[in-house]
């Protein structure tokens, strides 16, 4: 059962469309401390739509969306990583920069950065492994290091609740493993909610699964089979991944 | 030279290049990083049907400018935020219409419309010492407003999603650049007119571009590069006995070809050094 003080965002009977189209359709679903979920569904399933909603990128045209974040109001406390496709690589922007950004909130818009604040840019950037790319602009950058830069920039104002839309989208990709790594060490301060496609990738890091295809089923364990998803209307492929444990894929019924 | 400058109308057109100059570089650094500049297309061209009911109504064709093009600039955020119809569309629509409107009215208003040709191609040579006031007002006010919320401005238009994210008022701030942008157009239809405004916002952005990856960078240079542009299409114009407007947007267009062969040629050393270093080691 969910206990009610550990919750951070509740959705409730929340309904979100594009246009007339329905995207979601009544999802609860509720994101509580320590979490790490990962959410997985087919294409055009309704994934990004779940992040918009629970960033308030996109209002729900019914339901209610619920923030129980410390520090919430003056912004919003969660650390957010966008599709690689969201950014624009050309966009003259140094590393520094784009770090720093994570570090912005409401009526901040004149005074500068604090010297408090700079520094901890540059302890994240040291723990990230991309100080020595401070001054470079995000375009010079190769995929790994540009997720390093922006999980930086998502993290360094140490949210409640760290949001990964399609974090493997990253191309040229030497981080991969290292990132999940990374987030083990993040989830023991912060809740984490990861979109992605390839479940088996991400299977061995998470603690739940939401399968998201209009409608959102709540998978309490990061152990699923291929039946439990058609159960659950979620038409995905599981991959096999040679150097993951097969149990992690709930398989079964091979065995 | 020295005799050109003690004329007034010069010292006027000088100022009126420096000004608009660095209106435009800074301006024009964000439209082509925003990747806007077809809506700065639309604008300038929709401020035409406020010079046409400036001309008809016997007010400042330049008032009547203003109004058509900040109301445009808004028509386009709103409309292309808030409705579901295609961004390009609105702006097209917008682009044609205003330009009707400007034709129609500059038809019936009785007489002839003195000047119109310097509005649709500019004519610096020719600006009023009440004109200059207000770019120079523009000016400060866009100088401040970038200094002031640079960090903003600058993270917004990289990726105003997650900005929003931290309750910054991300509507308010694209709101009063797009008035910015509006103004900026309109203080600068007697520069480069109409048909030519366009170039000023991105040709010296695009040159800088090319060395700078910063945007405050790309900002002084392109106000340089535009200041150095304007300069240089100025004497042209008045050796040659050209047009100015089209003198100007010359020179900048000759000014990016040499900096992109000069970059191309920089990019090859660069990758031929970097070949013979790897050489010994293959």
């Amino acid at each position: 059962m969910k206990t009610k003080d550990n919750i951070l965002i509740e959705l409730k009977n929340v309904n979100a469309a594009y246009n007339s189209d329905i995207v979601l359709n009544s999802v609860d679903f509720s994101i509580e401390k320590n979490d790490f979920i990962g959410v997985i569904g087919p294409n055009g399933g309704g994934k990004t739509t779940l992040v918009k909603i629970i960033l308030g990128l996109l209002k729900p045209i019914s339901g209610s969306v619920e923030y129980h974040l410390e520090g919430h109001g003056e912004n919003l406390p969660i650390g957010y990583l966008p599709q690689f496709n969201n950014i624009d690589k050309k966009f003259p922007i140094n590393v520094q920069d784009v770090v720093l950004s994570g570090m912005m909130k409401k009526n901040r818009l004149i005074n500068r950065f604090s010297k408090m604040e700079r520094s901890m840019a540059e302890e994240i950037m040291n723990e990230m492994g991309v100080a020595d790319l401070r001054n470079n602009s995000i375009g010079e950058l190769s995929g790994g290091q540009m997720q390093r830069v922006f999980l930086c920039r998502a993290v360094v104002s140490s949210p409640g609740l760290l949001i990964l839309d399609e974090p493997n989208t990253f191309v040229d990709n030497a981080f991969e493993s290292e990132l999940y790594e990374k987030l083990k060490e993040l989830n023991r301060s912060m809740a984490i909610l990861i979109v992605s496609h390839d479940v088996g990738m991400i299977s061995t890091y998470i603690k739940t699964i939401a399968c998201v295809n209009r409608e959102l089923h709540y998978h309490k364990s990061n152990v699923i089979s291929q039946e439990q998803l058609n159960e659950y209307n979620c038409p995905i492929q599981l991959i096999t991944h040679g150097d993951v444990p097969h149990t992690v894929l709930g398989e079964h019924h091979h065995h | 030279m020295v005799e050109l400058l003690s004329y007034s109308f010069f010292q006027n057109a000088l100022l009126a290049a420096v000004l608009t100059s660095i209106t435009c570089g800074i301006i024009g650094t964000y439209i082509v990083t925003r990747r806007i500049v077809f809506i700065s297309g639309g604008i300038t061209h929709t401020s035409f049907g406020g010079i046409g009911i400036g001309y008809f109504l016997g007010i400042h064709p330049l008032l009547g400018a203003a109004v058509f093009s900040v109301l445009s600039a808004l028509g386009i955020e709103y409309m292309s935020k808030k409705t579901e119809i295609r961004e390009d569309s609105v702006i097209a629509i917008m682009w044609s219409f205003g330009m009707a409107i400007g034709i129609i009215f500059i038809y019936l208003t009785p007489g002839y419309a003195p000047n119109l040709m310097s509005y649709l191609f500019g004519s610096i040579l020719t600006v009023t010492d009440l004109e200059i006031l207000l770019i120079l007002s523009l000016t400060i006010i866009v100088v401040l407003f970038f200094y002031l919320l640079y960090k903003p401005i600058l993270f917004l238009a990289f990726d105003s999603d997650f900005i929003k994210t931290k309750n910054l008022p991300v509507e308010l701030i694209n709101y009063l650049i797009m008035v910015l942008i509006a103004l900026t157009i309109v203080l600068s239809i007697k520069i480069a007119g109409i048909i030519l405004i366009i170039s000023l916002l991105t040709i010296p952005q695009a040159t800088s571009n090319l060395f700078f990856k910063d945007f405050k960078h790309i900002v002084i240079y392109s106000i340089v590069i535009g200041f150095l542009g304007s300069l240089a299409g100025l004497g042209s114009a008045y050796y040659l006995d050209i047009p100015s407007g089209a003198a100007i947007i010359f020179v900048l267009v000759f000014f990016f070809i040499i900096a992109k062969m000069i970059q191309s040629v920089r990019l090859k050393t660069y990758k031929n050094l970097k070949k013979d270093k790897q050489r010994p080691e293959g």
